[in-house]
Parts: structure tokens; C-alpha cells; sequence
């Protein structure tokens, strides 16, 4: 396990740059998870890591020793990084205790086979040692895979869209038992994703890449309630954006009323209260913002709703035809049409200034 | 890639080799040639191509769409039963023909002595050629048709039906213009075996490139004419693979849907039982009954011809296959690897060019690979008399050097096909998650790849092994002194029309060539599961 760090890294194929100025640090025995839409980047970044792809500029380094740089990299085989691929890439011809041993060739048969052991008791297939790859179960095949890599304890472990194989129901059970085998064996990891559930679930630190580039790099709590610009704040969660007017650097007045707490908002250098006064801005409203109150006077339609079992998902209309979103416990229910009356619960204030 | 460019320059040499013989003109040799030999070599090598043509499709067609599309009693069977008499080389079912049909064979004489018929056709003719090379040669057109009905078959003749044609019309309409690049592929690779088939024409006294090649080779002992024929050869073998590579390119898997099982077409009983009748009737001519007179023939003949001298032969094919396939898998394996460590559009080419020999008939490459070898045997000569004082006159001509290189030339498309497929399928993930766990190159191939390319490496020496066993012209015109095999011997047999005594030697190769087919259909079956 080690401390892996990524110093403004870019990378490009064909005269495209697939990846630029990439840069994170990922403290050792912490969960990080690279998030974002298909054709980002992201992967792409995980094969630089691994030595499979050459870098252009900047560099990358495990534990301190420099790994790739323009020009070289160390090569694949000797950087003692784990991988679990995507579909997992188990050895067919090898049983379950085969696989995971695979990498354990310089260690003594004993040495071996109790890692082996103390492996499946982990991933908690020691049942199936004997058994070959294609007689297991998706989840079983993807704890074999991840017990395969971390067998030679690697510095670091790299995970590709780990879950895009497993049935949805089964996700959210493995990225949990995932991250409590990662915790277990306190292994750097960096998983690749495109799905924020599962980036949440198992990672401490998240960055949201764009276009081969990081948006923000941070907790996913601060993803979701601090989001840095309005990519991060469009892709991770739901919400809405509304207009609003700032009154000064701890107020900011949208429809519904006004709203306070720090305004993250630089609207000059020179920080005048003028200027401030004037800044037109987007606040970002979360369904958790916007509270359902029988007894409130502001009202608004609802103009679609979604059952999730403990609540709704209301789509609202404001009375100057905005739309925001609303998540009310399901015994509310009412009808498409009708008009609802709703109050702020504003936390954390975010706005973009309009463009 | 330097490897991948020396395997694909050792096909181009007797191509090279061949047609710069023309450098070197023999005046009269090639006054005769033209004048006397050629017309009748170009006429009898087109109409054996027609006839050949038009009997491995209809037969080969006609059958896949019994079993892969109709229902009827004893289709499962025949399903991979009409493939058996890929084990037969051509030229057994031949002289099994001949020995039958003939004038002195039982069939006319019991007609003759029974009845009084005489005038049955005389086998030994051009039509008898065409007939027996379509029985030996149409499974390759079935084969490859009946996967084309069965993958795509089902689901274009409901459509065609819901769209109104009847189930005749939807298959002139539908099924079989899309199966076409199918069947054409299948018929080029027929059409390829008969342009270079040897033993046949031999038996049948028919006049072709590869006997002319043979005879100008050890009658008129001219090199140079021989290998003059050979070029005029690789023209006509030019033309069928430029068919087939076109046809293979158009060749995309639009598997639409599946479960043909569920929607063959239910034959009336008569329509079933004309199917059955139709199926076992090509199955017993093609190999039924072949294989019947060859074991007939065997137990006539086993007790006096099962000697120490038909063990060395037996003996001499295995070694001969055996070393043949280790160095076709060897080389294969090797092709396929420097394709996989680079790809891109030259190595496809390369590997192209490099599987090429298949098409090349083994008369042809005994020529083109003799030639260049004697030279360089001449200087080796020369320079060892120089140098050392050597005394002799030939070093590798007499080794086995220029068999086993055309062997290598033939047959590496056989070796390479599953083995580039196996390493095909395995993903490239599972090359990374190797190097990640801290393998090598070389740990890589011994660990991974190796152990998962077993059963293709097994499948490519297996077929090599059988298709070198069969092989008679390379054998028969390159073999040292010493080394005669089963089919040398088949060939001395039949050319003294002993056909009871050809028997034994025969069956011997039917039934190594009936393993690859077993190995065949066993995985076929088991591939679904």
C-alpha cells in the first residue's frame, strides 16, 4: 500500500488528448474513485496507472518512486499494482485457490498457500477453492478476481467498472462488501465508474472528470452539498438550477424567498458591494432543499411525480413556470395538477454566477 | 514481424521459383508442350473445374438444407454422417470406383452374367473424374452452407413466408442468395482441392497440370518444363483463391436470432422418406460403400500384406505427420503471436500471404521448393569442395529438408486457422491481469496462454497430422530415397491397378482421417453447452 499521486498527466491517442493535466493525490490506505460519463477519460487514466499507456506530460508516482513519465514508465509487470477488470479476466484453465495463487510464484509453497487461505476466507469462497471460474456466479468470479489481486499485496489496487457485469440488487451488497475487504487489508485503491451510487458507496475521495480533465476532487459529501461548478453539480445527484439575485456575500433571493449562508460566488476582484448586489446567479435547489408544509403559503403544481416506495419524487412547477424537484414521504400522495404548498431547507447555499 | 515476413517469402519462393523458369527456355520441350500437351490440359483441367463446380453444389447445398432446415427420419444422424467422407481421400474413393465399376468389376459382370446388360457408362472418363471428385469434395460446401442455413436459414424464410412467397419460392428468393458467399467459399476451396489433386487424375489415367507435372518431372527428367506447368497451374489456383478471399470477405456473421430446432420445416412422408432415400443414397456412394469394399478387399489381402514392410510404411507416414505437424504448429503458433504482438494491416497481410500455400497444389511446391534447394545444394557443394575437400554430391537434397518445407507451405493455413482463433478469444485483459501479477513475456506464454490454447494447439496438429498422411504428390516427388509411406504405396498399388492390395494401406489413412472429423463434431456438440 502506498500514497499514489497524479501531477498534472496528460495523455493523447491520435492527436486527441484523452486525458489533460490530470492531477490527484490519493492518501495511502484510502478509497479513491475516478467518476464521470463513458468516453472521459477515466479508464484511460487507470491504464496509465497501470503501465499499459504511455504519458505525454507531467507524472505519476506510487509511494514516492516515480512510475511513469514522458518518455518512460516502469514497466507493467514490475509496479506491483493490482487490477480488477471489468469482466474480470480470471484464467479458465486455473481453479478458484489456482487463480488467486497466481501471482504468489517467489514465496514458498507454505507462505502461498496460506495467503491463498487467508484470501478466500476474506472474499469468503474458501468452499469453492477447486472449482473452476465458469462454475461460479458473477459476484463469486468478481471476489476471486479482486482476491487474485491482492494476493501479492500490491501497492495499489486498480478497479475497473468492477460492477458493470452484476445485476443491480447485486451492487450495492458487493460495493459494500468491497470496500470492507479493501478497509480490511488497508490497500490504496482507485476504482474507475461511471455510476455515483456506487463512487458513494465505496470510495473516501471522488473526483468527477469531464472531458479528460478532473472537475473536483473531493469527499462525496462535498460533492453533493459543495459541488465546484455546475458540471459537477448537473452530474452527481439531482436538483435543479433557479435564478436568483445576490443581496450581499451571506444573502441570495430567489423565488421562493431568500436564502442564506456563504455565497460562494466571486463576482470581483474588488469584492464591491455593488457589484455583489447585482450578481445575477443559478442556485442550486436538491429535492432535499425544497420541503413539502401543508400549512405554507408558497404553492406550487405538480407536474410529474415518481413513487420510490418510502417517498415521492415530485417535479414542481413555480408560479413563474421554473421547475424544481421535491422529495416528500410517500403518504403525501397527491395528484398531477394539484397545487402543493412547499418550504426551503436550505443548507448549503450553491450558485453559479450566470453566464 | 521479421518472422511473419521469412514464413510469407517461403510461400512467394516457389511462386518466384516457378515462373522464372520461363527465364530459361527450352525450345523444343516447349514446342511440344504447347503443341501437344497444353490444349488438352487446359480443356480437361476446365471441364473437370465445371463439372466439379456444379456436383459439389448441388450436392453440397441441397443436403445442408435437408439437415439443417427439413425435418425428417434420420436427419440428426446424417447431420454429422454426410461429413465422413472427408476421410476418404479422393484418391481412394477413386480406385474403390474403379475396382467396382469397371468392366472386369463385380457390378458389370454380375449385370452381364445375370442379365445380359452390357453398355453400363464407362467409369473411367471424364464424367466418372467429376463423379467421384464431387462425392469426395462436396462436404466442404456442405459444411460451411449448413452453418449459413442454420445461422441465418429460419428467420429470412418466416420472414420471406409472412411476406407471401411460398416455402420454395422464399428458398430461390431468400435463403439461398444469402447464403451465396457461404457456398462460394465452399465451392472455391472444393475447386482448389481438384486443381491440385494428383492421385486421382493418376488413377483415372485423366491428364491434368499435377500428372503432367509429374511426368515432365520423372519422364522427360526436365525441371524446367515442370515447373513451367507449374506456373500455368498457379494461374488457374490464382483465380479460385481471388473468388474466395472475396466471397470470405462478404461473409458477415448477421446471426439472426436462433433456435432453428424448433421451426424445421415438417416433411409429408413421402417428401421425408425421398429425403432419407436422397441423404443415405449419396452417404453409401460416397462412403459406405467405399469403406465397405476397403474392408473387404483388407481381409483378402491382410493375411499376405501385413509385413514388416507395412509397418516401415505406416511407420514412415506417422513420423513424416508427426514432424510435419509439430513444425506447422510451431510456425503456426509463432505467426499468430508476432500477430497478436503487433497488429495492424501489414502483419494481416503478411499472415495472409503466409497461409496462402494451402491453395497451392503439392505438385506445385515439390517443384517450386526443389529447384531453389538443389542451387543452394550445388553451392554448398561447391563450397565444401573448395573449402574442406568435401566429396559427394548432395547434401540436403537427399535429407528431408524440401518435404517437410512444402509441407510447411501446404499446410500451415490448417495448423494456423485454430490456433489464431483460440488466441483470438482470449481476451486482452487476461494478458494484463498476468503482467500485473508480476509475469513475464515468456511467463505469459508458459503459464497462460499455452495451457489455454491446448485444445486449439491439439485441433491444428490433429488436422495437420491427417491432411499430411493423405498427401501424396509432395511425398511422391520429393521423398528421399527410402521413404515410402501408405500413400506412396497406394499410389504403386493403383498405378499396377492392384486395387485389392491398395486396400490395406488405405484403410489404414481412412481411419486416421475419421479422428479429425470425431474431434469435429464432438466439439460442435459441445460448444452450446
Amino acid at each position: 500500500m502506498a500514497e499514489l499521486i497524479l501531477d498534472s498527466v496528460s495523455q493523447s491517442y491520435a492527436k486527441r488528448q484523452i486525458i489533460a493535466d490530470l492531477s490527484f493525490s490519493l492518501p495511502e490506505g484510502a478509497i479513491g474513485c475516478l467518476l464521470g460519463p463513458s468516453g472521459c477519460g477515466k479508464t484511460t487514466a487507470l491504464r496509465c496507472i497501470s503501465g499499459f499507456e504511455p504519458i505525454q506530460s507531467g507524472e505519476i508516482r506510487i509511494g514516492g518512486e516515480v512510475v511513469s513519465r514522458p518518455g518512460w514508465m516502469l514497466a507493467a509487470e514490475k509496479r506491483r499494482i493490482g487490477m480488477v477488470f471489468q469482466d474480470y479476466a480470471l484464467f479458465p484453465h486455473l481453479t478458484v485457490a489456482g487463480n488467486v495463487g497466481f501471482g504468489l510464484r517467489n514465496e514458498s509453497k507454505a507462505a502461498r498457500q496460506a495467503r491463498i487461505d487467508e484470501l478466500l476466507v476474506l472474499v469468503g469462497l474458501t468452499a469453492h477453492a477447486d472449482q473452476y471460474p465458469h462454475q461460479l456466479s458473477g459476484g463469486q468470479q468478481q471476489r476471486v478476481a479482486l482476491a487474485r489481486a491482492l494476493a501479492p499485496r500490491p501497492r495499489l489496487i486498480l478497479m475497473d467498472e468492477p460492477f458493470s457485469n452484476l445485476d443491480v440488487e447485486l451492487r450495492e451488497r458487493l460495493s459494500i462488501e468491497i470496500r470492507d475487504i479493501l478497509k480490511r487489508e488497508a490497500t490504496t485503491a482507485l476504482i474507475v465508474t461511471h455510476d455515483q451510487h456506487e463512487a458513494f458507496a465505496l470510495a473516501d475521495w471522488v473526483g468527477v472528470m469531464h472531458q479528460g480533465r478532473i472537475q473536483q476532487w473531493d469527499t462525496p459529501y462535498n460533492l453533493y452539498h459543495e459541488p465546484g461548478n455546475r458540471f459537477v453539480a448537473d452530474f452527481v445527484g439531482q436538483g435543479a438550477l433557479v435564478p436568483g439575485e445576490v443581496i450581499n456575500d451571506h444573502q441570495v433571493e430567489i423565488e421562493l424567498g431568500v436564502l442564506e449562508g456563504h455565497i460562494p460566488v466571486e463576482c470581483d476582484a474588488s469584492g464591491c458591494d455593488e457589484c455583489v448586489r447585482n450578481c445575477h446567479v443559478d442556485v442550486l435547489l436538491r429535492p432535499d432543499d425544497i420541503i413539502h408544509d401543508d400549512d405554507s403559503l408558497l404553492l406550487a403544481e405538480v407536474e410529474n411525480k415518481a413513487f420510490r416506495g418510502a417517498d415521492f419524487l415530485y417535479t414542481l412547477k413555480l408560479p413563474s413556470g421554473q421547475h424544481a424537484l421535491s422529495l416528500v414521504p410517500s403518504h403525501h400522495n397527491h395528484a398531477i395538477g394539484e397545487k402543493i404548498g412547499i418550504k426551503l431547507a436550505v443548507d448549503h447555499v450553491v450558485a453559479f454566477r450566470r453566464e | 514481424m521479421l518472422f511473419a515476413l521469412a514464413v510469407a517469402a517461403l510461400v512467394l519462393v516457389p511462386v518466384a521459383v516457378t515462373f522464372s523458369s520461363f527465364a530459361r527456355v527450352e525450345g523444343d520441350i516447349l514446342a511440344h508442350l504447347t503443341e501437344f500437351v497444353l490444349p488438352e490440359l487446359v480443356g480437361n483441367t476446365l471441364w473437370l473445374v465445371l463439372g466439379v463446380a456444379v456436383g459439389v453444389g448441388v450436392l453440397g447445398v441441397s443436403l445442408a438444407w435437408l439437415t439443417a432446415m427439413c425435418e425428417f427420419p434420420g436427419r440428426r444422424l446424417f447431420d454429422w454422417a454426410l461429413l465422413l467422407p472427408l476421410a476418404l481421400p479422393a484418391y481412394v474413393t477413386a480406385f474403390v470406383a474403379i475396382g467396382l465399376l469397371d468392366f472386369t468389376g463385380p457390378l458389370q459382370s454380375w449385370l452381364r452374367e445375370s442379365w445380359g446388360l452390357t453398355g453400363l457408362p464407362e467409369i473411367r472418363s471424364r464424367g466418372g473424374v467429376i463423379l467421384v471428385m464431387s462425392l469426395a469434395l462436396y462436404p466442404y460446401v456442405y459444411l460451411i452452407a449448413k452453418n449459413a442455413f442454420a445461422t441465418q436459414g429460419a428467420i429470412a424464410l418466416e420472414a420471406a413466408q409472412s411476406l407471401g412467397l411460398s416455402r420454395t419460392q422464399g428458398f430461390f428468393r431468400v435463403a439461398l442468395p444469402m447464403a451465396r458467399p457461404w457456398i462460394a467459399a465452399g465451392m472455391m476451396l472444393a475447386l482448389m482441392e481438384t486443381l491440385a489433386d494428383f492421385g486421382t487424375m493418376a488413377i483415372f489415367n485423366y491428364d491434368t497440370f499435377t500428372t503432367a507435372i509429374y511426368k515432365a518431372w520423372y519422364s522427360l527428367f526436365s525441371l524446367p518444363a515442370a515447373a513451367q506447368l507449374a506456373s500455368i497451374l498457379i494461374l488457374f489456383v490464382l483465380v479460385a483463391v481471388v473468388f474466395e478471399q472475396r466471397s470470405r470477405t462478404r461473409m458477415r456473421y448477421g446471426a439472426v436470432g436462433r433456435g432453428a430446432a424448433s421451426r424445421r420445416i415438417k416433411l409429408s412422408p413421402a417428401l421425408a422418406g425421398l429425403a432419407l432415400l436422397y441423404a443415405g443414397a449419396v452417404l453409401a456412394a460416397a462412403f459406405l460403400i467405399p469403406i465397405t469394399q476397403l474392408a473387404l478387399w483388407t481381409r483378402d489381402v491382410v493375411a499376405a500384406d501385413l509385413d514388416a514392410r507395412y509397418w516401415a510404411f505406416a511407420w514412415h507416414s506417422v513420423l513424416l505427420a508427426g514432424m510435419g505437424a509439430l513444425m506447422v504448429v510451431a510456425v503456426a503458433l509463432l505467426l499468430a503471436y508476432a500477430g497478436r504482438q503487433r497488429p495492424g494491416s501489414a502483419m494481416m497481410w503478411t499472415q495472409r500471404l503466409a497461409t496462402l500455400g494451402y491453395a497451392f497444389p503439392g505438385a506445385v511446391l515439390a517443384v517450386g521448393l526443389f529447384i531453389p534447394v538443389a542451387a543452394l545444394d550445388n553451392w554448398l557443394i561447391d563450397a565444401g569442395h573448395a573449402w574442406f575437400g568435401f566429396d559427394g554430391n548432395e547434401i540436403l537434397k537427399g535429407t528431408l529438408l524440401v518435404m517437410l518445407l512444402a509441407y510447411l507451405v501446404r499446410f500451415l493455413a490448417v495448423g494456423f486457422g485454430p490456433i489464431d482463433s483460440g488466441l483470438h478469444r482470449i481476451s486482452r485483459n487476461i494478458d494484463e491481469a498476468a503482467k500485473n501479477l508480476g509475469t513475464g513475456a515468456a511467463g505469459l506464454l508458459t503459464r497462460v496462454h499455452l495451457p489455454m490454447l491446448r485444445a486449439s494447439l491439439l485441433t491444428a496438429a490433429t488436422l495437420t497430422f491427417v491432411d499430411i498422411m493423405k498427401e501424396m504428390p509432395i511425398t511422391l516427388m520429393t521423398r528421399p530415397f527410402g521413404w515410402d509411406t501408405l500413400a506412396v504405396r497406394v499410389f504403386e498399388m493403383t498405378s499396377e491397378g492392384e486395387w485389392e492390395r491398395a486396400a490395406l494401406p488405405s484403410l489404414a489413412i481412412v481411419i486416421a482421417g475419421i479422428i479429425p472429423i470425431i474431434l469435429m463434431t464432438w466439439r460442435g456438440a459441445h460448444s452450446h453447452g
